[in-house]
């Protein structure tokens, strides 16, 4: 104990493993508020579907070698975002084929790519950090750690201002245009959001874990509370606990961070779905 | 003028007409009901009728200064999420939405008005409910209750009661009543109970295959030939 404390203590004093704590908390808060809207709109799917679309970019990105990723990351990422949520609401068969046309498009196109023109020694290396997310949230750059805590703190806005619309679309849709509300928009603002939740959630995770990461601490929620304000809170606090729980261990024992907060998250996903076992659902 | 006149409507889907010459009005305070054979496009109409689908001929006026969001709606089938998470008090919050702005909170006034209408449908019980637990009759009154809380003049019902036991149905139609009668609100209901409807109701919308085959005030509609017989397959059914 005393050496964990000591080695922790010790990682504090670089001003990385600060930053790569607080982005990694600001990213699975915002990341959360959206797991359960994901989830009940039968979206988890899309969501996974960008994350390969956001690999793809990224490794566009590495081969103009521009010194900013997000800056292209996040425009190609929502538009794909907005293009699979505009297309598959009404199709539903064409929109699911055509999030597996695009997703293991960008994944195929982004490898062939980097594997033509990289200029990088360690291809391989470079690749599994992009798809695990191994130490990306401990490399980033000051501009990213700012644009991180800006597009977090941006999508917290939006959902707050937001919730009670968010909360009528998902719920029923129809009785929600029906009344007034103007449905379509906000199935946009939602696609628009989840896209730059994805972009951001890589930096903490990699792009292969990231639908576990915003989709399990909603699950874990919804096996114990049954209102959509309890399930959202609770999930935040899951998220959160998790989220910063994996990144120190993965620093004390040194296992990549994304893989480490994944694990975390899935263990709570069991002890809360024995916890939503006993309780019967009675809160 | 009327609260919402129908001139000489077509309905149907992707330019494919389910009915056609449909032209009546509700004037305020009337109590509408819609009845039909199975797929005979009474759904169809309560969805035109909220804008949800445009109408493929004809036209749709409002009047008394009744604005679009301004109609309560309680749909055949909701196409709620199965596992959803939501507590009965947020069900029925929610259709305060049409009247409120931004913000994750609503406002202390449309909290009572939740609460007042919880405690018209006799609800005020299972407010902390989770809804998908609730049994049919309850699940359609919570969503009634949204309706009234979007609206206080128009309620669409489309067969509130479906799925219902005797007792349940009984309830729910004399709420119906009551809120016509007491609170003055204009209702057009959908409805296979023809009993219910001759019971109930002031107008009748009979529509057939294709086309409208009655329009007109219950007493009238009782006393025509296809009323008459109408009501007696009805009967016989039963
Ligand atoms: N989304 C849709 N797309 C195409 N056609 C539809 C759609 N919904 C309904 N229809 C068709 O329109 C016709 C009228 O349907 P509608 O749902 O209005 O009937 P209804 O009178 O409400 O019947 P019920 O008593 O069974 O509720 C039916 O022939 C149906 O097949
Ligand atoms: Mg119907």
């Amino acid at each position: 104990m005393q050496i964990m404390i000591e080695k922790l203590s010790l990682y504090f004093q670089f001003p990385f493993v600060r930053y790569a704590l607080i982005v990694g908390v600001l990213i699975s808060l915002s990341s959360s508020l959206l797991g359960v809207t994901l989830v009940l709109k039968r979206f988890s799917f899309i969501g996974d579907g960008l994350s390969h679309v956001a690999f793809g970019a990224i490794a566009i990105a590495t081969i103009l070698n521009l010194s900013n990723n997000m800056v292209l990351v996040v425009p190609i990422t929502v538009l794909c975002g907005i293009l699979l949520l505009a297309t598959g609401q009404h199709t539903k068969i064409k929109g699911d084929a055509a999030v597996a046309m695009l997703s293991v498009g960008s994944l195929a196109i982004g490898y062939l790519l980097l594997n033509l023109f990289s200029v990088s020694a360690n291809l391989a290396g470079d690749v599994c950090a992009t798809l695990f997310g191994s130490t990306a949230i401990l490399t980033l750059t000051m501009t990213e750690v700012w644009l991180c805590i800006g597009m977090s703190l941006l999508v917290i806005a939006v959902f707050l201002l937001f919730y009670r619309q968010i909360f009528a679309v998902t719920f029923d849709e129809t009785f929600a245009k029906a009344t007034g509300t103007k449905a379509n928009i906000y199935n946009l603002l939602i696609a628009v959001i989840i896209s730059v939740i994805i972009v951001l959630a890589m930096n903490l995770v990699g792009s292969l874990l990231i639908s576990a990461l915003v989709i399990c601490p909603a699950l874990s929620a919804m096996r114990v509370f049954k209102s959509f304000k309890s399930v959202i809170l609770c999930s935040v606090v899951i998220s959160v606990v998790c989220t910063a729980l994996g990144i120190l261990l993965a620093i004390l024992i040194s296992t990549p961070v994304g893989a480490t907060i994944v694990t975390v998250d899935i263990i709570t996903f069991g002890l809360f779905s024995l916890l939503g076992r006993m309780t019967g659902g009675k809160i | 003028m009327a609260l919402l006149t129908c001139q000489d409507l077509a309905l149907g889907y992707e330019g494919k007409k389910v009915v056609e010459n449909l032209s009546f009005s509700v004037d305020s305070g009337d109590y509408l009901c819609v009845v039909g054979e199975n797929g005979s496009g009474k759904s169809t109409l309560i969805k035109t009728l909220l804008k949800l689908m445009p109408p493929i001929k004809g036209q749709i006026l409002t009047g008394d200064g009744l604005k679009q969001n301004e109609i309560g709606y309680l749909p055949q089938q909701t196409e709620v999420q199965k596992d959803f998470p939501a507590s009965v008090k947020e069900v029925v919050l929610s259709g305060c939405l049409n009247r409120s702005g931004l913000g994750p909170f609503y406002s202390s006034g449309e909290k009572k008005l939740a609460l007042a209408n919880m405690e018209k449908l006799g609800i005020t019980n299972l407010a902390k409910r989770c809804y998908r637990e609730l049994s049919g009759g309850q699940q359609q009154r919570v969503l009634l209750a949204r309706a009234l809380c979007a609206t206080h003049k128009l309620l669409l019902l489309d067969e509130p009661v479906a799925g219902l036991d005797p007792k349940a149905t009984a309830d729910m139609y004399q709420l119906i009543e009551k809120l016509n009668a007491a609170d003055g609100i204009t209702v057009i209901m959908i409805s296979h109970d023809i009993g219910a409807a001759a019971r109930y109701a002031s107008h009748i919308l009979h529509i057939g295959h294709q086309k409208p085959l009655f329009y007109g005030r219950k007493t009238d509609y009782t006393a025509s030939e296809l009323g008459r017989a109408f009501c007696l397959a009805k009967g016989d059914e039963a």
